[in-house]
């Protein structure tokens, strides 16, 4: 039996769309905590590639931009052939080289400091990580605070206590750190390198 | 309708991502002004390039644009910008500070309070807020690495040596979050208290120097100054003479070659809302020469 493998689509309209996901992208990262739902009309990601995620990797992947996949999607030869065709960014398995990761999920998430930081000089060279999640409305409640925020913003999210401890230890080396974006179905949450995550109730 | 002949707002859609990646960073780490691949525009380097490839990556259909040229709607480069995006993405655009999503601004900050969800874009000449002071972006790039800003305050300590006062009137230089020495551009200093902890997002580009930097909303933004010479605005001490504004950032009119002058409020926005209200000036209200406000 031959198994035809069709490519998934991209964007119906790739300007309108791009536009529309980076201003949500931007907003989030402007606004940290705040959830912003896409409406990028794309109607086939490629499984386990959340709808959010595939719109990010199709508005801000190209040839400019080194991707590092997690195991689970590097093993699906139906999301490396779609973003090599639809965005055409090389992938590495160096997470130090990458520009952008893409995470599937919080189980197998290198150690943070294993990606680009950024130098004291260009602190523009770090990797953003793209972070799949459940949702937004399960997992422990956290408190954020730092620039884009009004006082302090909530959040709920399904953040693995590891993953925030080593957040926050890159913390110090600040302007050098990692960009976080959450993403859960057609929704996306920001947190820039500045946001510092509490739990909820702690001082 | 979009003209046949370009893509919406101009730019390539590559060109866009590669912008649009250099804001992401740029607000992820406020005041780091982020190199990027700045691309010739079809206006000289000083009228705007910056601002308006930060304007292209950005707009989108249902954007509401405004353009202001040191407060103004109607002078020459904030028409023919704004006639730019209205035919090359067929957005709305308006002149009114409350109703625009997007403000692109030559040198003022608009007088009424910006909201939550409009963003500001500056027009940036010079980027580097100490390239007067070290004219090596090698230098300039480790200062920054190191927070090292000492040589700012030298700068601001000579004005008070020299002038008794810190004589820098714009581009006056700002902390972010307490770390970027940045220039928030050529605006009078007056502007400066704007910038603090505004509702809206303030992004900056500079096309001729190939860099984008970010201020997000909520963001502290502190004028650098000295605890016995505290940073002071600017204004001069007169009533608008259009609208009476009290308040507002005025610009100096000369009527006559007699000496004649009258002061009106640079952002034409604010002083036409005003005189729609009903309030109105007087070209003879008393002018004196200084004031700190």
């Amino acid at each position: 039996m031959k198994m035809t493998n069709e490519l998934a689509a991209g964007f119906a309209d790739k300007v309108v769309s791009a536009q529309a996901t980076f201003r949500a992208v931007m907003d989030a990262m402007a606004r940290p905590g705040t959830v912003q739902q896409l409406n990028a009309k794309l109607r086939h990601a490629p499984s386990p590639l959340m709808p959010a995620a595939a719109a990010i990797a199709l508005t801000l992947f190209d040839h400019d931009t080194p991707i590092w996949l997690d195991a689970p999607l590097k093993a699906t030869s139906a999301v490396t052939s779609w973003l090599r065709f639809h965005t055409a960014a090389p992938l590495t398995s160096d997470t130090a080289d990458a520009a952008f990761a893409l995470l599937s999920g919080v189980d197998q998430i290198p150690a943070l400091d294993q990606f680009a930081l950024g130098s004291n000089d260009y602190p523009d060279r770090s990797t953003t990580l793209v972070l799949q999640l459940s949702s937004f409305e399960a997992g422990d409640a956290f408190e954020l605070q730092g620039p884009g925020i009004n006082g302090r913003a909530s959040l709920h999210a399904p953040l693995p206590a590891e993953l925030i401890a080593q957040r926050a230890a890159l913390q110090p080396l600040f302007p050098r750190g990692l960009d976080l974006i959450l993403v859960a179905g057609d929704a996306l949450v920001a947190i820039p390198r500045t946001t510092q995550i509490m739990p909820k109730g702690a001082v | 309708m979009n003209a046949p002949s370009y893509n919406f707002a101009y730019l390539d859609e590559q060109t866009k991502r590669m912008i649009r990646r250099a804001i992401l960073k740029a607000i992820a780490i406020p005041g780091y002004q982020v190199p990027f691949a700045s691309r010739e525009m079809p206006m000289p380097y000083g009228w705007g390039t910056g601002g308006v490839q930060v304007t292209a990556a950005i707009l989108g259909p249902s954007d509401v644009l405004k353009v202001i040229d040191q407060g103004s709607d109607d002078t020459t480069n904030a028409i023919s910008i704004r006639k730019f995006f209205a035919k090359t993405a067929g957005v709305a655009t308006t002149t009114r500070t409350d109703e625009a999503s997007v403000i692109q601004t030559r040198h003022r900050i608009p007088e009424a309070p910006l909201h939550e969800g409009q963003v500001l874009v500056y027009q940036v000449p010079i980027p580097e807020p100490l390239r007067f002071l070290e004219p090596r972006e090698t230098e300039t790039r480790r200062m920054h690495a190191l927070a090292e800003y000492g040589l700012m305050h030298v700068k601001l300590y000579e004005d008070i040596a020299k002038f008794g006062h810190i004589a820098t009137a714009y581009a006056y230089p700002v902390k972010v979050a307490g770390r970027y020495v940045m220039d928030p551009s050529p605006t009078p200093k007056f502007d400066n208290p704007k910038m603090d902890n505004c509702p809206a997002l303030q992004l900056f580009g500079a096309g001729r120097e190939k860099r984008i930097y970010a201020v997000p909303p909520y963001t502290e933004v502190v004028s650098l100054d000295f605890e016995d010479h505290p940073f002071t605005r600017y204004r001069q001490n007169a009533p608008c003479a259009l609208c009476g504004a009290e308040d507002s950032y005025l610009d100096e009119i000369v009527t006559d070659d007699k000496g004649g002058r009258m002061f009106v409020c640079s952002d034409t926005d604010y002083c036409e809302t005003r005189r729609a209200e009903g309030h109105f000036g007087s070209a003879n209200a008393p002018e004196t020469e200084r004031a700190d406000v």
